[in-house]
C-alpha cells in the first residue's frame, strides 16, 4: 500500500491531465512525485523553492488568475509559518484553492518539534469557510483529494498522515459515519485514529462515528447518535490539538443537557524524539490509554 | 470627450489636475502631505497611459492587472479609479465610514477595478507572482501584471522570496512599481533597484514626479525578465496613517 503522500502525487497527477485548471505549487518538499506532472504540464507544476510565505501567496495569486491551486508542504510550513497568507492571500481575497499537507502532529518524530503542527486545524478554525479533510487511509485521502480538487471555489485543508486505519472506509467527503452502535454514550474517531478508538471500545456499549470530513461539522450526524443513547455523553478522538471540535460539538448539542470530553494531541512539548506510537502512548492516545479514558469519562 | 460613469450620468473626462480635487472628498483637505500623494503621479501615469484596464474590461480575463500592495492611504489610489470611471466620485466623501466601501485599506471584493484587499504589508508581489504564473498557464501571455509596493514595505521577507523567484524563473510579464518615499527605517544600502538587479531583474530609477520619465520607465523593454521601476518621491514627512476628514456634526 502506497502512502497518503505517494497517493497524493498520483491522483494529483492524474487530475493535472484531466483539468486544465489546476496547478500544484511546491516549496521544494513532495518534488519527486511530480517529476512527470512537471515534464507535462511545465506551467502548472511550480516549484518555488524553501518560500513558504511565497508559496501561499502564489497559490493565491494562482486563484485570481482562475486557477485551482493545490498547495502542498508539510504542516508546519503551509499553515503555521505562512498564516497570514493563507488567512489574507485566500480568505480575504475571496478565492479558493486546496492546500494540502504532510507530517501532521508527530509523523516525523525523530525530527522533533519543528516539524510538528499538532495545531493547524484549531489554526484553521479562526478562519471562515475553510472545508477540513483528514482522511484516515489512502484510499480515503485518494477520494477527498478528487473531491476537494472539484469543489469549485472552495477553500480546502487536506491533512495527510503516515498513521492509518487498516481498513478504508467509504467516505463522501461530508458525513459523519457509524462505525458501530451502543446506548452508553458517542465515541466520534477522526481519521487515523479510528483504529485505536475501536479497540479501545471493544465490547462497551458505545456508538462509535467516524469523521474524515471535521469542517463543517456534521452536526446532525452527532445529534442523530446521541439520540439514541441514554445519557449524552460524548468523547471526541482527534489526532491534532485535544478539545479542537468540543465547540463544535456542544453546539451541535446545543438542545440537550450533555458532556464532552475532548481528547488529542497536547498543548506541551513533549521534547521527545523515537517513534510515532511512542507518541501516541505519550499524548494518551494508544487503545490502552484510550480505553481508560473513555470509560473513566462514561463512568462517572 | 465624456464617459459614462457607474451611477449612468455622463461626466467629463478627468485630468490629473482634478485628483487633488478628488482626494480633498476623502481628507477634506486640499494640501496634501508627501505621504498621501507619494504614489499619485505614477499611480495616474499607469491608469492614464500604461495598464489595458477600463470599468468596461475590469472582469476581462485578458485585461492587464495592478494589484497595490502598498494599501496604507489608498486616496490616491480611489482618486484615480474615480477618475477612470471604475466607480461613482460619490463614493469618495463616505471614505472609511461603516456604509462605504472604500476603506483605509482597499477591499477587493467591494470595489470594482481593484485586484486585490491589501493594507498588510508583504502580500502583494507574491500575489502577483501567482498571478502572472497563472495567466501564463491559460495560454494569457499577453496581459502585463502589475504590482506597486512601497520602500518601507520592502523591508517584508516575503517580498525578497518574490524577487528572487520572479527573477530565476523570467517572469516577464510581471512589473514591481516601488515607490521611494525613504520611509524604510535602515533604508536599502546600494539602492532599491540593485535588490531586483542582483536578483535578474530589469531595473530603472526615476522621478516619481516626472510623468515623461515614469512613462519611458514603465514602457522600457524588458525580454525575459521582470521589470522594477524605483519612483523616487520627496521623504516621508510625518509618521502614522493619513487622517481623513472628521466627520459632520
Amino acid at each position: 500500500m502506497d502512502t497518503m503522500r505517494e497517493r497524493f502525487a498520483s491522483v494529483t497527477t492524474q487530475l493535472l491531465d484531466e483539468d486544465p485548471r489546476l496547478a500544484v505549487v511546491l516549496a521544494d518538499i513532495g518534488v519527486d512525485g511530480f517529476r512527470t506532472a512537471q515534464e507535462r504540464h511545465p506551467g502548472r507544476v511550480v516549484n518555488v523553492g524553501i518560500r513558504e510565505q511565497l508559496l501561499v501567496g502564489v497559490g493565491g495569486g494562482l486563484a485570481l488568475a482562475g486557477l485551482r491551486p493545490v498547495v502542498h508542504t508539510f504542516a508546519s510550513f503551509l499553515v503555521e509559518r505562512p498564516f497570514e497568507q493563507v488567512k489574507l492571500d485566500f480568505g480575504h481575497q475571496d478565492v479558493g484553492g486546496v492546500l494540502v499537507s504532510a507530517g501532521g502532529s508527530y509523523d516525523w518524530p525523530a525530527g522533533g518539534f519543528t516539524h510538528m503542527a499538532p495545531g493547524d486545524v484549531a489554526l484553521l478554525d479562526s478562519l471562515d469557510g475553510w472545508t477540513v479533510h483528514v482522511p484516515g487511509h489512502p484510499d480515503e485521502a485518494d477520494t477527498l483529494l478528487r473531491r476537494a480538487a472539484a469543489a469549485g471555489d472552495d477553500k480546502v485543508y487536506v491533512r495527510l498522515s503516515v498513521q492509518t486505519n487498516v481498513t478504508p472506509r467509504p467516505v463522501d467527503g461530508a458525513r459523519f459515519l457509524t462505525v458501530r452502535e451502543g446506548t452508553g454514550g458517542v465515541v466520534l474517531a477522526v481519521g487515523p485514529m479510528l483504529d485505536n478508538v475501536l479497540a479501545a471500545t471493544e465490547g462497551l456499549d458505545v456508538t462509535v462515528l467516524y469523521a474524515t470530513t471535521v469542517r463543517p461539522f456534521d452536526d446532525a450526524a452527532l445529534r442523530a447518535a446521541v439520540a439514541g443513547t441514554t445519557a449524552a455523553d460524548v468523547v471526541l478522538v482527534e489526532p491534532y490539538h485535544e478539545g479542537t471540535s468540543t465547540r463544535h460539538a456542544n453546539d451541535a448539542l446545543e438542545h440537550v443537557p450533555h458532556r464532552v470530553l475532548g481528547l488529542g494531541v497536547g498543548r506541551r512539548e513533549l521534547r521527545r524524539y523515537g517513534q510515532l506510537d511512542e507518541h501516541l502512548a505519550g499524548q494518551g492516545l494508544d487503545a490502552r490509554s484510550l480505553r481508560e479514558r473513555i470509560t473513566g469519562f462514561l463512568a462517572r | 470627450m465624456t464617459h459614462t460613469t457607474l451611477d449612468g450620468t455622463a461626466a467629463h473626462a478627468t485630468g490629473f489636475g482634478e485628483l487633488p480635487h478628488l482626494m480633498s472628498l476623502m481628507t477634506g483637505d486640499e494640501k496634501h502631505g508627501p505621504a498621501a500623494t507619494s504614489t499619485l503621479d505614477a499611480l495616474w501615469v499607469l491608469y492614464d497611459r500604461v495598464l489595458r484596464v477600463s470599468p468596461a474590461t475590469a472582469q476581462d480575463p485578458a485585461r492587464d492587472r495592478f494589484l497595490l500592495s502598498k494599501g496604507h492611504g489608498p486616496m490616491a489610489y480611489y482618486a484615480v479609479l474615480a477618475a477612470k470611471g471604475f466607480f461613482p466620485t460619490a463614493w469618495l466623501p463616505g471614505f472609511g465610514s461603516y456604509d462605504s466601501p472604500l476603506g483605509h485599506h482597499p477591499d477587493r471584493v467591494l470595489v470594482p477595478g481593484v485586484e486585490i484587499g491589501s493594507g498588510s504589508l508583504g502580500h502583494g508581489l507574491p500575489l502577483a507572482v501567482g498571478t502572472a504564473l497563472g495567466l501564463r498557464a491559460r495560454g494569457l501571455t499577453d496581459p502585463a501584471v502589475w504590482v506597486l509596493i512601497g520602500d518601507a514595505e520592502l523591508d517584508e521577507g516575503s517580498n525578497h522570496e518574490a524577487i528572487a523567484y520572479a527573477g530565476a524563473a523570467g517572469l516577464s510579464r510581471l512589473h514591481t512599481l516601488v515607490v521611494d518615499n525613504t520611509s524604510a527605517s535602515h533604508g536599502w544600502r546600494g539602492g532599491i533597484a540593485s535588490r531586483f538587479e542582483a536578483a535578474g531583474w530589469s531595473a530603472v530609477t526615476v522621478d516619481g514626479r516626472d510623468h515623461e520619465a515614469l512613462y519611458a520607465a514603465f514602457t522600457a523593454p524588458h525580454p525575459d525578465r521582470p521589470h522594477a521601476v524605483v519612483a523616487r518621491v520627496e521623504a516621508k514627512e510625518y509618521s502614522g496613517e493619513p487622517k481623513p476628514k472628521a466627520a459632520a456634526a
